[in-house]
């Protein structure tokens, strides 16, 4: 009878446990459903070919966001240029090479730290190194090397997990037929931790198209009437245009800035699904 | 019977403190199955990874004594491991085949070694794969993924790997030990073909692997050789107590 009754009363805790665990987990989703449906609903009208391919006009109270478009597509290049390399490198000497000691301890900490700093500190730091102190300007190049130096976190931390995900066992058999580190990195482990650090690469290029704060005094424009010619060209970048319209524009079209925001989501989310695709299908074909 | 390998008075301590080895000296002969047995953590596997260097890739507080394979002390700082590796190969416990076709893994190899004529390759694809007695099972889908094989057809894969190579000595370090008996057998077989062409080294998975296969033997405990010599004698009249308790299987 008593052992009857526990057992029931058990699933019924059970049962209310996981309903409020989906209830919690709905909740959590909702935000982001609901920003998605929110913009789409508020921009979507403004979606046209005039405005993605066209030059703003009026103030930037007409025409398209082109410039914007190509502005962020460029930085996001410039970024990946330089983040990219640097933070594989980085990563494979943390996994592959470094020994545990003060001064790997030292780069962690050091890598730990640079992603928790505030993107606007970014933003100070890179005027005063590219754009004053090298005299890069208020350029293309000056914003690209400040977005790398905030995603590098990013991406080594993502692509050192990646690597060490890797089984040892390839390692060790990969050296005993007499393959040097190098070898073993080149041919087996990079291939095999190469998907997860697209993905890293790819999170971390997508946080880096969507910031405002690193390319405010380093690159980004107010207005440009053409495109930019050279790295050293300063460009108009989709958040940042967002911010213009949106607070220093007096009577500016509702439609225009939502739909501005739609452009840039979709932007960050097509990053996104090809992020997890590249993630899941790597997954399927995996051999170990 | 010639002396392959003359080991002098090796002694080996890991940095955490782990298996290590005290004083073991022994002769290993050519063209001789020489199996290593004995109890966990008697020295068995950190003596085989002392033969091909693969300690380097452990952290190791101190060694000494001298490894000598045809005259030369490999223990030496100046040896070329990577030719090393080469002529002493290696086969683990867990088959461990490469993300890559069963042919891949044949070649890595020799194709490290920047061989890159398809008949050599080819030719050294079947002989390794006849060595180790896997050629006609598979010889249909070498371009196939080698962790699709089952565990046992991995392992021989492993040793085939190994043996393309052409290596002077091969290692094997408890090759059978999660494979089913009949793919053992097929191992072991495998083993004693071997030793025409290699000199061959082998930590059994048990005692009765041991006696089957070895034509020497060494007995280790705890770090230490404690018994040393011809396998049949060793199995069936020991002279150490000790010795006679384990192959007995008074402890283990």
């Amino acid at each position: 009878m008593m052992t009857k009754f526990l057992s029931r009363n058990r699933h019924t805790v059970q049962r209310l446990g996981f309903s409020v665990i989906t209830l919690v987990a709905v909740f959590t989703v909702l935000p982001i459903i609901g920003t998605v449906i929110y913009i789409l609903v508020k921009g979507g009208s403004a979606i046209s070919w005039e405005f993605l391919s066209g030059f703003p006009h009026d103030g930037m109270r007409a025409g398209g966001i082109l410039p914007a478009i190509i502005g962020t597509l460029y930085l996001t290049l410039g970024t990946a240029v330089f983040s990219v390399p640097l933070g594989i490198a980085a990563a494979i000497y943390l996994s592959e090479y470094a020994r545990d000691n003060q001064v790997t301890r030292l780069i962690r900490l050091a890598i730990i730290n640079l992603a928790g700093i505030p993107s606007v500190v970014y933003g100070l730091f890179g005027l005063g190194l590219f754009v004053l102190f090298l005299q890069f300007g208020t350029s293309i190049l000056a914003a690209s090397l400040t977005l790398s130096i905030m995603t590098l976190p990013v991406i080594i931390s993502t692509s050192e997990e990646a690597l060490r995900a890797v089984p040892q066992s390839f390692r060790t058999v990969s050296i005993s037929l007499g393959a040097t580190r190098w070898q073993t990195i080149s041919r087996i482990i990079l291939k095999e931790a190469l998907p997860g650090i697209l993905t890293g690469v790819i999170l971390g290029l997508e946080r880096a198209a969507g910031e405002t704060a690193p390319i405010l005094f380093t690159g980004a424009a107010f207005f440009l009437p053409r495109l930019p010619h050279s790295a050293f060209d300063a460009t108009m970048a989709l958040p940042y245009h967002l911010f213009v319209i949106s607070t220093q524009v007096p009577e500016m079209p509702i439609q225009i800035q939502y739909g501005t925001a739609l452009v840039l989501l979709v932007f960050v989310l097509t990053m996104n699904v090809i992020a997890t695709v590249i993630r899941s299908r790597a997954r399927a074909r995996r051999q170990w | 019977m010639v002396d392959k390998i003359i080991i002098e008075n090796l002694s080996l301590q890991y940095s955490d403190g782990t298996e290590s080895l005290r004083g073991v000296s022994m002769e290993i002969r050519q063209n001789a199955v020489t199996v290593l047995f004995g109890p966990a953590g008697g020295g068995k596997s950190t003596l085989l990874r002392c033969l091909n260097r693969l300690n380097d890739l452990t952290e190791v507080k101190a060694s000494s004594g001298r490894i000598l394979i045809d005259g030369e002390n490999i223990l030496d700082p100046k040896t070329d491991v990577i030719a090393l590796r080469r002529k002493v190969g290696m086969v683990f416990a867990r088959p461990v085949t490469l993300p890559m076709s069963i042919r891949e893994n044949i070649i890595y190899g020799l194709e490290l070694m920047g061989e890159k004529r398809k008949s050599k390759l080819d030719e050294a694809v079947e002989r390794s794969l006849k060595l180790s007695a896997i050629w006609d099972e598979i010889k249909d889908r070498l371009d196939e993924p080698a962790i699709a094989l089952s565990g046992g057809q991995q392992q021989r894969v492993c040793l085939a790997r190994v043996l393309a190579l052409q290596p002077e000595i091969v290692l094997l370090d408890e090759p059978t030990s999660g494979l089913d008996p009949i793919s053992t057998g097929k191992v072991e077989a495998a083993l004693l073909e071997l030793k025409k062409e290699y000199t061959v080294i082998l930590v059994p998975h048990s005692v009765q692997q041991a006696a089957r296969t070895a034509d020497h033997a060494a007995f280790f405990l705890t770090g230490e050789l404690i018994e040393y010599g011809d396998g049949k004698t060793l199995f069936t009249n020991p002279k150490q107590k000790k010795t006679e308790d384990y192959v007995m299987g008074r402890f283990g």
